[in-house]
């Protein structure tokens, strides 16, 4: 089955796993902007990181027959510092009418701080005056239902924003129904430990059904599993759903999702 | 969707990871209880969160992920704005 991972960070992996996921049958992905396990020395490392991302990336995507596409943000981590995310911001637009940009992402929350709060707001303004689809990082463990609640918020606040053209990411048995409530599109994010599994995935398929919702590996340079969706698309065969459910939540919601960027160009075998 | 299966069915395929994974809890509790107290030292919150959580487990109601996770969860403060002087006025 072609799938598609909404949210993977590929700048974190080895080329054998573009070769693994073109063999498990990934056709495209998209990967946010994040944060790269330190702290950048300023604005110019994420200049080169966002050529890294609309360039090196889609290319080497590209040799292994899958589709790259990607968002751009300074991430929630490195939010706290409201002057470099000021000029990080200001330096988006260069890159936002290359091909493979979707949208303003992976924004968010970490820790709930003021500052984070700042940032994120200046980012949604971003997105409001330039018309962007958006892709929202919620925080891990104890501060995501807190953080979730917040970001809701401020989403809500801007009248400017379609609930339908945001992705609430990384959700979990606690606040799935709050962003799908809201009108959002929800990501659920199959990582070990910290965030959801595909039994648990699959179960919330089964108690919200799968309109509006997406799965990802988010893999990164943790331990993740650039295969978690062939896991869950395994899970939800086992349990006897329906090809054309998984295929919904792994394929044609996706598409759904990004084909509301401006600059989308759904690829020949769509 | 299709119809839930039977719960027979359901431990039929999820029993033995299911024990295997009440097995690991149980284990870690024991490592918890052969540490060494410390008399004066305030019992660490996350131990009374984890034993909230396991009584969740034994109650018959549906929801207990997400009880748990609640549990395990920072508090939402509908006043965080104010709180965190953030103007979310646009």
């Amino acid at each position: 089955m072609h799938y598609i991972d909404p949210h993977i960070h590929m700048v974190s992996r080895t080329t054998d796993d573009y070769k693994r996921m073109a063999l498990a049958g990934c056709v495209m992905v998209s990967e946010p902007a994040f944060w790269a396990g330190f702290d950048r020395s300023g604005p110019e490392g994420f200049r080169d990181y966002f050529r890294q991302l609309t360039q090196f990336e889609a290319r080497r995507a590209k040799s292994h027959g899958i589709e790259h596409r990607t968002w751009l943000c300074i991430n929630a981590k490195e939010a706290e510092d409201v002057s470099l995310s000021r000029q990080v911001i200001a330096m988006i637009p260069e890159f936002l009418e290359h091909p493979s940009v979707l949208g303003i992402g992976e924004i968010g929350l970490n820790k709930n701080t003021r500052n984070e709060a700042i940032v994120f707001l200046e980012h949604l303004d971003l997105a409001a005056r330039t018309g962007e689809l958006i892709l929202v990082h919620t925080p891990h463990l104890e501060d995501k239902f807190q953080g979730t609640r917040m970001i809701l918020d401020m989403l809500a606040d801007d009248r400017r924003i379609a609930p339908e053209r945001v992705c609430i990411d990384h959700v979990e048995e606690h606040t799935i129904r709050l962003a799908l409530e809201a009108g959002h599109w929800v990501g659920m994010t199959l990582y070990p430990t910290t965030k959801c599994t595909p039994a648990r995935a699959a179960d919330l398929v089964e108690l919200y059904g799968p309109e509006r919702i997406m799965v990802n590996s988010a893999g990164d340079w943790g331990h993740s599993d650039p295969l978690a969706v062939p896991e869950f698309i395994f899970e939800m065969k086992q349990r006897g759903l329906g090809k054309s459910i998984i295929h919904r939540v792994v394929f044609d919601n996706p598409m759904a999702f990004f084909e509301q960027s401006k600059r989308f160009v759904a690829p020949s075998w769509a | 969707m299709p119809a839930p299966p039977e719960a027979g069915e359901i431990l039929d395929r999820d029993f033995l990871e299911t024990r295997a994974k009440i097995l690991e809890i149980a284990a870690s509790l024991d490592r918890l209880d052969r540490s060494p107290g410390r008399p004066g030292i305030a019992p660490d919150r996350r131990l009374a969160q984890i034993r909230q959580a396991l009584e969740v487990l034994l109650v018959p109601e549906p929801g207990r992920a997400e009880t748990i996770q609640r549990i395990f969860s920072r508090e939402y403060d509908p006043n965080w704005r104010s709180a965190l002087e953030v103007d979310a006025a646009r």
